[in-house]
């Protein structure tokens, strides 16, 4: 009898192959486990006759020895901001709560394809903003790991807040999330994961709930590195739904191994040494660099002096990028619409008051402001710039290196209710993920050592832009050295 | 620069969203606190960078300008809140 609690989608994969249990086992005993643990709300819909349907079907291809897909049988989580034909989608807010898409997301619909089978859509920050899911209209989610410490709930982290706790509770073997600072590397080192953010350009945006779309890239988050190739290569495809889809080979990321480390250059930026990065954290980023050099990578200091502009400019484009987007949710066509309809002008605002929560409409304010006449240029077009000398440094700094080593967040997960007062201290937390974002590269978060409260603490690695095989194999040689 | 409460009531009527006057005030002080933080951005010297427009740099195609999907009308409405007669409803914008 196979332990499913001690499997992950590469063993889970060879036990259906073997015949060891049926899909429909394999998922029925997830569906136990989403009931057992509902009080962390990592769903928001939860779709399990579809699950059972999905699965037979995979179980049935298998019998019969058809042709199978990469993740035939494999129940996973989904994000609540890629739209399912028929299924609720949310993105946590109150405005799309009874929001059913007619419409198949691409990234979801490559994972159909793939044979995955869909437990759930997972919760979320309202819209993807937030670093703690404590922004989701339907309630915050709760991290399943706790500080040995003390019995405090913690947060799982940001956006991708529902996905990176259901698999780290082991209410499903993956998930997919979004990132667009860092809501997939984020939650994925405070759940202890891999949480992998491809190239800008790698997975369609078609069918995913906007946020920011000049930064929105959807990844996997999964127990393992090899788990992570796998879902990647499952979700990635070209798309002529979306204009900024690359035509770009795609490689198989399965064969990351093959990109040897021995003789390859780490960069490691000194600028990410900031104030306030935690003394245990700094000390998992020098093992790290212990571990490069242990496998013949040679470490080599690089400068990315503009760190320090990111947050700030990434916190004037993506709301100025979210206040059009959001623009479409008028009550009209789709989603929640007020009782208030005197005129058309008090609909909306109406609408829009009721439908968007506290975080949402801060941003949609800023974004608005930053846009608006006599102020475009000092707030804007200036964060335009230096988003450019940003991405400038990256393409500086790759000339000296190959892949960059940092840490992913400043600190380990932290209590529910803390960081609410003040939004800035929110923000910080993706003061080390937002620089990548800006510049569009690749970049994978793996967890590689534990604080002294048994927390983890992830590594970041960020690549070259569409060399996602080459962060994958950076991110085994931790997952191979950190010895748990 | 600081915004003050009509700015605060400008932008929201912008962004279409009512604000209740009790809020107003407290609205006006966060935004001032991340519009203060961002800021710092002035001190950096762009004097002789172009914005950066697009993270890809592949073309971006032209499609054929072809139907390649059929959508029906009763799927575009399915999720209108209030509908009729095959068209969206909304208050009167006519006098």
């Amino acid at each position: 009898m196979t332990d499913f609690s001690k499997l992950n989608i590469t063993s889970a994969l060879l036990g259906l192959k073997n015949k060891d249990f049926k899909s429909v086992e394999l998922t029925e005993y997830f569906i136990n486990q989403i009931d057992k643990k509902d009080s962390l709300n990592c769903f928001i819909t939860k779709t399990f006759d579809k699950a059972i349907d999905m699965a037979k079907r995979s179980d049935e291809k298998i019998t019969k020895n058809q042709e199978l897909g990469l993740l035939e049988g494999i129940p996973i989580g989904m994000k609540d901001l890629f739209c399912t034909k028929d299924i609720r989608t949310t993105a946590g807010s109150k405005i799309l709560n009874s929001f059913i898409p007619f419409y198949e997301s691409t990234v979801s619909k490559n994972l159909w394809d793939s044979g995955a089978v869909l437990l759930g859509k997972t919760n979320m920050d309202e819209f993807a903003m937030g670093s703690a899911n404590t922004t989701s209209f339907f309630g915050n989610v709760i991290n399943p790991l706790k500080s040995k410490n003390n019995d405090k709930d913690l947060v799982p982290g940001g956006s991708s807040g529902g996905s990176a706790s259901s698999v780290a509770a082991g209410l499903c073997l993956a998930a997919t999330g979004s990132d667009t600072g860092g809501s997939i590397r984020q939650p994925a080192s405070f759940c202890g994961l891999v949480g992998l953010k491809p190239t800008y350009g790698r997975c369609s945006r078609f069918g995913m709930v906007a946020f920011a779309s000049s930064l929105d890239q959807a990844g996997p988050i999964s127990l393992t590195v090899e788990d992570s190739a796998r879902m990647l290569q499952s979700m990635v495809s070209y798309d002529s739904k979306d204009s900024t889809s690359s035509k770009k080979k795609i490689e198989n990321f399965l064969n990351y191994k093959k990109y040897d480390l021995k003789g390859k250059k780490i960069g490691v930026p000194k600028e990410y040494l900031i104030d306030g990065l935690n003394a245990e954290i700094k000390k998992a980023w020098d093992l790290g660099i212990s571990w490069f050099k242990s496998v013949g990578s040679e470490i080599v200091e690089v400068s990315l002096p503009n760190t320090d502009s990111a947050l700030p400019t990434y916190y004037i484009i993506a709301p100025a990028e979210a206040s059009a987007n959001l623009a479409r949710y008028d009550g009209i066509r789709y989603g929640f619409r007020a009782e208030e309809k005197s005129d058309l002008t008090q609909l909306y605002e109406e609408t829009r008051a009721q439908g968007f929560g506290k975080e949402v409409k801060r941003r949609l304010m800023i974004g608005t402001y930053v846009l608006s006449a006599g102020y475009y240029d000092a707030y804007y077009l200036k964060a335009l710039k230096v988003r450019k000398l940003i991405s400038d440094d990256f393409l500086k700094a790759f000339k000296k290196c190959d892949l960059i080593l940092t840490p992913t967040t400043p600190n380990v997960a932290f209590p529910i209710g803390e960081k609410q007062t003040d939004p800035i201290e929110m923000y910080l937390n993706d003061v080390l993920t937002v620089p990548a974002s800006l510049a569009g590269l690749p970049a994978i978060s793996v967890s590689a050592s534990l604080n002294s409260d048994s927390l983890p603490i992830g590594l970041q690695i960020i690549g070259k832009p569409f060399e996602e095989s080459s962060i994958l194999s950076a991110a085994s040689v931790i997952e191979d050295s950190r010895g748990f | 620069m600081s915004i003050d409460n009509s700015t605060v009531k400008k932008v929201a009527k912008l962004a279409r969203i009512k604000i209740d006057p009790k809020e107003e005030h407290n609205l006006k002080c966060e935004l001032n606190n991340i519009l203060e933080w961002v800021d710092k951005l002035q001190k950096v010297d762009t004097k002789n960078t172009e914005p950066m427009l697009s993270v890809s740099n592949e073309p971006m195609p032209l499609r054929e300008d072809n139907v390649t999907s059929k959508i029906e009308n009763d799927q575009i409405l399915s999720n209108a809140p209030e509908k009729k007669a095959g068209f969206f409803v909304v208050p009167k914008v006519v006098e």
